[in-house]
């Protein structure tokens, strides 16, 4: 208690260092929020692509329902398969009608319906490796009512590779602004110690320790740092707002999970911390030689 | 109470500033160090504070050793040592009390008994009217009786001044030199560094020990059959 209360005397003896600390970590944060952002968005958009990569089976015109009912069972209990779902060939017809428009003619005056049934497999996340809908498209294809296993093997590897690229551009492009954040949080909280660096001294001299000199300012660290992330998520929130309002194409933009938002302020709160535990012990390993 | 045993100091970049010091300072003892600017007299009394160590040789204070002593036991040591600056060093937004209970706030003296200690503390240094000024509010010579009270606060041992009395007039001088004779009739060992020759010529009973160039040169307290100075070591 006595050090979360030198942390607010602190706070109010310096408002304007506080404030530029605060500030300092609160616009170095919202960048690393706006790239959140934008992160989610690009990872919710190939997301829902990725639902969308199935496996689909066509059957033999002779496939008995026993033996579509036994498939179906076999494959909705494949650790891969999220879902099963049976596609008759009336059905198969009436979307073939209903998607297809341009063809529509075609298949209108049909005596004979040419398309056949299916069998759709939807993948779980973590299974739509090109590997894995391979591996799940030759086990459907094994059935011997099944004539054709397909899933668009170029198109999976494509989104796939997409997956990677974005994926590990948001590591570095991310890591980066993390790292300038970093750099930022612990540059203010080392003129914020500095600025209390005369107290430090005479604390050291009377022969206070070394965890009474520290506390104060890792709870001021750590109050900083929850502040400026708190600041940053506002920041963030406001140009989320600003763009739905202003650009009618940016409506579908989603905003970030909440336990996205969790992670990211108490992040911010434990950089402060820590920005604070290496700059205050900077400062004291100048005095404390031993 | 401090032993120095063969000890030398030498800085990166300043070079050496000690040459194979040795002397001993009991219990109780008041002892002047004196000697010209950057002989080595900052340094002795920064040895004992433990704000840096020897290049070789080694400082005992009390039970510490400076070849054995832990980044923990600093803090405990310099409960013992109490340390009075030129400058004075106090916290200008703070009063006179508020200086000397920060020192008994941080090192955890229980919050009940600070306000009673220290008016006792700047009582003891003649300041129970100045108690709630300002150090801006202050002359140098309460400030620097301020900052004795403040030294004083943990109940040390020792007491170190270096040059306390450097920015004072001689009446304030005198004054504060008085309070530091008390407070070692009352048993603390006071080790002060000055370069006042005047104040030792005045106090010819007080042991003194000089230094110049990193050496001690004399100690009015050596005798033949019990040296407290070894005869130049490594000189």
């Amino acid at each position: 208690m006595r050090a979360a209360r030198q942390a607010m005397a602190g706070f109010r003896r310096t408002p304007l260092l506080g404030g530029l600390s605060i500030g300092a970590i609160g616009f170095s944060l919202v960048i690393l929020g706006l790239f959140g952002l934008a992160a989610h968005n690009l990872g919710g958009a190939i997301g829902d692509v990725e639902r969308r990569v199935e496996v689909v089976g066509y059957l033999l015109d002779d496939a008995s329902q026993e033996q579509i009912g036994a498939a179906r069972r076999e494959m909705a209990s494949h650790p891969a398969v999220s879902e099963v779902y049976h596609v008759t060939k009336d059905e198969a017809l009436a979307n073939a009608r209903r998607d297809l428009v341009e063809f529509s003619s075609l298949y209108q005056d049909l005596h004979v319906n040419p398309l056949p049934a299916s069998l759709h497999l939807r993948l779980r996340e973590g299974f739509r490796s090109p590997e894995s809908v391979a591996e799940v498209a030759g086990e459907l294809g094994a059935y011997p009512f099944i004539e054709e296993a397909r899933f668009g093997g170029e198109w999976v590897e494509q989104l796939f590779a997409l997956r990677q690229i974005a994926t590990g551009a948001a590591l570095a492009l991310g890591g980066m602004f993390a790292l300038v954040a970093v750099l930022l949080i612990v540059t203010s909280m080392r003129l914020a110690i500095r600025a209390h660096r005369e107290e430090i001294r005479i604390m050291q001299i009377v022969g206070a320790s070394e965890a009474y000199i520290q506390r104060p300012f890792l709870y001021e660290g750590a109050m900083t740092g929850l502040v400026g992330g708190l600041v940053a998520l506002g920041l963030t929130r406001l140009a989320y707002a600003v763009l739905r309002d202003r650009f009618a194409s940016f409506d579908s933009i989603l905003w970030l999970p909440e336990s996205w938002i969790v992670a990211g302020v108490l992040a911010a709160s434990a950089l402060g911390l820590l920005a604070a535990l290496f700059s205050v012990h900077r400062e004291l390993a100048q005095t404390y030689v031993v | 109470m401090i032993w120095f045993r063969n000890v030398s100091k030498e800085y990166p970049r300043r070079g050496a500033a000690l040459h194979g010091v040795t002397f001993h300072m009991r219990k109780g003892e008041f002892v002047f160090l004196t000697g010209p600017s950057g002989a080595g007299k900052s340094t002795i009394l920064n040895l004992i504070h433990f704000q840096t160590l020897p290049t070789s040789g080694e400082v005992q204070v009390s039970r510490y050793n400076s070849g054995r002593v832990k980044r923990r036991d600093v803090a405990q040591l310099r409960r013992r040592v109490g340390f009075v600056f030129q400058d004075f060093k106090l916290l200008e937004r703070l009063t006179a009390a508020e200086n000397v209970a920060f020192a008994l706030e941080v090192t955890r003296v229980p919050k009940r008994e600070i306000g009673g200690k220290a008016r006792r503390l700047l009582g003891q240094v003649g300041l129970s009217s100045k108690m709630s000024a300002l150090p801006s509010e202050l002359s140098g010579g309460e400030r620097q009786r301020v900052a004795v009270a403040r030294a004083m606060a943990t109940d040390p041992l020792i007491l170190l001044a270096d040059e306390p009395t450097g920015n004072l007039d001689p009446q304030a001088s005198e004054g504060v030199f008085g309070i530091f004779q008390e407070l070692n009739r009352m048993g603390t060992a006071v080790l002060l560094a000055t370069h006042d020759s005047g104040l030792i010529a005045r106090n010819p009973s007080i042991r003194m020990i000089e230094v110049d160039a990193g050496r001690i040169v004399r100690d009015s307290a050596a005798t033949a059959d019990e040296p407290t100075v070894s005869a130049e070591v490594g000189a």
